[in-house]
């Protein structure tokens, strides 16, 4: 059993790195490596004017608890938070956040990494594209090479 | 006994509404058996689960696979895999 308790958000609003990283690291000297992981909205060359981010109210913050915890427990992280933005995103903005703290930075890099490949390919969010002629375009699809990502670490 | 199903993403765009009540008949045992019968309710089901493979499933929002039981499910989701991150 992990006593450390992951910081998990859905919100609509953006979140602002370094004070998620200052969360983290407040009052602390047992720290000694932070990896953190921003996604952004990409504009596929001018073609995109905005992703639309749907999700699962509830499921969403369960699901990314869960892999938390299963990061905190695997890689013994100190800390772990993971905040997932919802509704329309303009390219050049945020999309997600993952910071992973630990004594080293093998155990960070890994915890981040592991935190976003099972995001990826299990918490429930949908992105679907808004194109720069104003209409609704198709929802993405998933990708193979996501479910490799995660089935790395089996 | 009667359900609650929740949509997303292009499921829910398919088949027209984010979430409905609906009385199961007996049979329905499995959540493969679900997707099964709802695809029998009309043109907008029949479009949205024409491929139940690719189809996930959440049970009181935990993720289960499609040979899992329902019986005693409070609310089921149903959605295409998922594409956040």
């Amino acid at each position: 059993m992990t006593e450390i308790t992951p910081i998990i958000r859905v919100q609509a609003h953006d979140f602002d790195l370094q004070s998620e990283l200052d969360a983290l690291t407040a009052g602390r000297t047992d720290i000694g490596a932070i990896v953190s992981f921003v996604g952004l909205c990409r504009g596929e060359q001018g073609k995109l004017s905005a992703l639309e981010l749907e999700h699962y109210p509830g499921m969403a913050e369960t699901e990314m608890r869960r892999i938390a915890d299963l990061a905190i427990e695997r890689f013994s992280l100190l800390g772990a938070t993971a905040i997932h933005r919802y509704g329309k995103i303009e390219p050049g903005q945020n999309i997600v956040l993952v910071i992973a703290t630990a004594p080293h930075r093998q155990a960070a890099f890994d915890g981040a990494n592991f935190i976003m490949d099972f995001l990826k390919t299990s918490a429930p969010f949908w992105k679907k594209e808004h194109a720069v002629d104003g209409t609704a375009g198709d929802w993405i699809e998933a990708k193979g090479t996501d479910d490799t990502a995660r089935d790395k670490w089996a | 006994m009667k359900t609650n199903l929740v949509y997303f993403a292009w499921v829910r765009e398919r088949i027209g509404k984010p979430e409905e009540e609906i009385e199961l008949p007996a049979d329905v045992v499995t959540v493969r058996d679900l997707l099964s019968h709802l695809k029998g309710l009309g043109e907008e089901y029949e479009n949205a689960l024409q491929y139940p493979d690719v189809i996930r499933v959440a049970i009181n929002q935990e993720h289960v696979e499609h040979s899992e039981k329902i019986a005693g499910a409070r609310e089921i989701g149903i959605f295409p895999p998922m594409t956040g991150g």
